[in-house]
């Protein structure tokens, strides 16, 4: 376990072994962010990941040629130089079988993905082997290892991240306009293929400067991952791509610090779990598309119609008890408000536990209920409410009457005051009669009058 | 208008064009001649033969699989051309662009994009604006200007997920009036809409034709057909007839496009698509 002082002092960049490589995921995750964004709403996201599979023969092959050059084998822009290649024959291949059988996107992807990188196993087994040349760590392409890195690889990955970001808002408005419309996009003349090219260019620059530090099976994660976390907290683009960038920034940032203080762990898992977990904060509170937020929004509803109903009910029962006098709040018996509505024991239940606690309802003799002098003022609005919305559903919107009450019931719910008024305009206007009293100050509550 | 078995039954290519190209007026807005579309090798349209006049707001109409998306994705040469060609005021597609805006079907894009109403209508601009450069102010003005023409101001601001599907569809109308065009395609725009939203656009295209624009409209409803539209292209695979919208709404039309004399020409294509697989 690292003591705190080894926390702050790679957290806050201090150490001088791991400042570097610190950075450069952080850039990395900044890149993969903006990316990986475009890559999400084109609904590409998963061939990046038949892309980065599709590198490991060119790590290989690459470390081959270098040592048969006589060169050390394992300089990261040689190793790079070929990941790209592969990673490019893959989607090659990829495009090739799309394209020339009836074979859908996913077979084509899984094929590659496979294929490639069993390739790139058995080429690395074999370079192992060569003389002359020691190709152990190269398996670190893998699963990402935070290992010693020198300045110029730095430089190099530091580079790929600031220009693949740089690229990423110079086209950002080709890149909106590709990933909503392509055709559309086809029609006005841009031409879509080179934007598709450019974007899974872009794709592979981030990916392979990836490789190291977060490794080939886990840096697709850092391409989802951060944009679709942020896609939970905005509608608007802009927003989103700074999101994303932010979070990927602090997942390489988090990440990469973790790793380097715990050296047993792969880095491309730490660096996905951090980013998973800022992603399922994301998911869960997130307050424009989180779960939570949506399911108290939810509930908050649920609630509200629940009263609503039971307030119109009681209503209803009270107006046939008045017959053809004045409505009246007296108290109605529990079984005919059961036999009003199709409702559960445990709902109704909860429902009469809400509107005691709200002071809908009054004490009554045992069996029976009463609603109190604001539950009944409550009670003459609310079914008013729904009458008005049912009369004008029926007499303007061509809806069969037989359908009229379930979407009165969705709708009048969430009647606002001022919509309310302006239906009374309109349909007094058309000369539709409301069948309730137009105020429920005119009703006779039944209670002695305070004032 | 003759079916063309003879070329069908003789071989497994399709046709090509070998008599000159005739002359057209250069001011006819689209003109197809020859036209022939295959798509997975199957045939969807034949030997297509149109000239749209200008300022007329006509209506494609046939079944399902007739066609007709297919029509207006080959004028803007979104889909490879088989055969033939489609001119636009006498000019190729790539050179006449700018003259004309294209509404695609409301279903081919994802409505839950994070983006305006707003954003939306201002890529009718993108052209216009050309690359890498910002959407200016004045720009957004027109965009906002155009929400207005299609009654939907007040939701310039909204994400697009949160509009209804009518008002989806008048903001897809708003960003091909921001394109400025001469000639409008437009895919199905009263596909699943209110009676509000269909109201404002007829409107909307009879306003187009009285500044004389022309559209091209495919449609499905055939009782609003001769109210709607004042040209008519009844379209099945091949065109049955195209016309002054009065004089072609005929039975004997509506059966040529609707009815089972077109099975021999199905099946020819069937017989045709087996032979080359």
């Amino acid at each position: 376990m690292p003591s705190w002082s080894d926390i702050f002092e790679v957290v806050l960049l201090q150490n001088y072994n791991t400042r570097l490589v610190v950075v450069s995921t952080m850039l990395l995750g900044v890149a993969a962010g903006l990316i990986g964004s475009f890559l999400l709403l084109r609904k590409r996201s998963l061939m990046a990941d038949a892309l980065s599979h599709a590198t490991l023969p060119g790590v290989a092959i690459a470390f081959a040629v270098m040592v048969g050059m006589g060169l050390s084998g394992k300089s990261l822009p040689g190793l790079l130089l070929g990941a790209t290649l592969s990673g490019v024959a893959g989607i090659f291949t990829m495009l090739v079988i799309r394209n020339t059988t009836r074979l859908r996107d996913d077979v084509a992807m899984g094929f590659v993905l496979s294929v490639f990188f069993g390739i790139g196993v058995a080429s690395l087994q074999m370079v192992q082997g060569m003389p002359g040349a020691s190709a152990a760590g190269l398996e670190s392409f893998i699963y990402g290892k935070t290992a010693s890195m020198v300045k110029s690889d730095f430089y190099l990955i530091a580079t790929v991240a600031a220009v693949s970001s740089g690229m990423a808002f110079l086209f950002l408005k080709e890149f909106l306009l590709l990933c909503f419309d392509d055709g559309f996009a086809a029609s006005q003349g841009w031409p879509t293929l080179f934007l598709d090219v450019l974007l899974l260019a872009l794709v592979t620059a981030v990916t392979v400067i990836g490789l190291q530090s977060v490794g080939l099976i886990l840096v697709i994660a850092f391409l989802i991952t951060p944009p679709t976390s942020a896609r939970f907290w905005t509608q608007k683009l802009r927003t989103m791509l700074i999101l994303s960038a932010a979070i990927g920034g602090l997942s390489g940032w988090l990440g990469a610090s973790i790793s380097a203080l715990t050296p047993q762990l792969p880095a491309g898992a730490v660096i996905v779990l951090v980013a998973a977990s800022l992603f399922l904060t994301s998911m869960l509170f997130a307050p424009a598309r989180g779960v939570i937020p949506r399911l108290l929004r939810h509930a908050r509803l649920r609630r509200k119609v629940g009263r609503q109903h039971l307030l119109r009910a009681a209503y209803e029962l009270l107006e046939a008890a008045a017959g053809d006098g004045p409505v009246m709040n007296r108290s109605f018996a529990l079984a005919d408000l059961v036999e009003k509505r199709t409702w559960s024991k445990g709902e109704l239940k909860h429902i009469l536990r809400v509107a005691r606690r709200e002071d809908h309802l009054e004490p009554a003799e045992p069996g029976r209920l009463r609603l109190s002098e604001p539950g009944f003022g409550e009670a003459a609005r609310v079914t008013r409410n729904h009458r008005l919305w049912e009369t004008y559903l029926i007499t303007y919107a061509d809806i069969a009457p037989s359908h009229v009450d379930r979407d009165a019931d969705l709708v009048e719910h969430i009647l606002g005051a001022r919509l309310v008024r302006e239906l009374e305009e309109y349909l007094t206007n058309h000369g539709v009669e409301i069948p309730v009293p137009p105020s429920p100050h005119l009703i006779e509550t039944g209670t002695p009058s305070a004032s | 208008m003759s079916v063309h078995t003879e070329t069908l039954g003789s071989q497994s290519t399709f046709p090509v064009p070998t008599e000159p190209r005739p002359e057209h007026p250069p001011e006819v807005p689209l003109a197809i001649h020859d036209l022939t579309v295959a798509y997975n090798r199957k045939p969807v349209l034949w030997d297509i033969e149109l000239n749209i006049p200008e300022g007329k707001l006509v209506g494609i109409v046939g079944p399902n699989g007739a066609g007709k998306s297919t029509l207006l994705k080959a004028c803007l040469d979104l889909i490879p051309k088989t055969s033939g060609w489609a001119h636009v005021y006498g000019k190729p597609y790539r050179k006449a662009r700018h003259l004309v805006a294209y509404v695609p079907q409301r279903e081919s894009v994802d409505w839950d994009f994070p983006v305006s109403a707003l954003d939306v209508v201002t890529m009718g601009a993108y052209r216009r604006i050309g690359w890498f450069k910002r959407v200016s102010k004045k720009e957004t003005e027109r965009a906002r200007e155009a929400l207005d023409q299609v009654g939907i101001a007040h939701l310039a601001d909204r994400q697009i997920s949160q509009l209804s599907g009518g008002q989806q569809q008048r903001v897809f109308l708003a960003r091909a009036l921001m394109q400025d065009a001469e000639l409008y395609l437009m895919d199905e725009p009263f596909a699943a809409v209110d009676a509000a939203t269909e109201e404002a656009i007829v409107q909307l295209l009879k306003d187009l034709s009285a500044k004389g624009k022309t559209c091209l409209v495919v449609h499905h409803d055939l009782a609003t057909v001769t109210t709607y539209f004042d040209w008519l292209v009844l379209l099945n695979m091949r065109v049955v007839a195209d016309g002054p919208a009065e004089e072609t709404f005929t039975r004997e039309n509506l059966q040529k496009t609707y009815g089972g004399k077109l099975n021999l020409l199905e099946k020819a294509a069937e017989a045709l698509r087996h032979s080359i697989e």
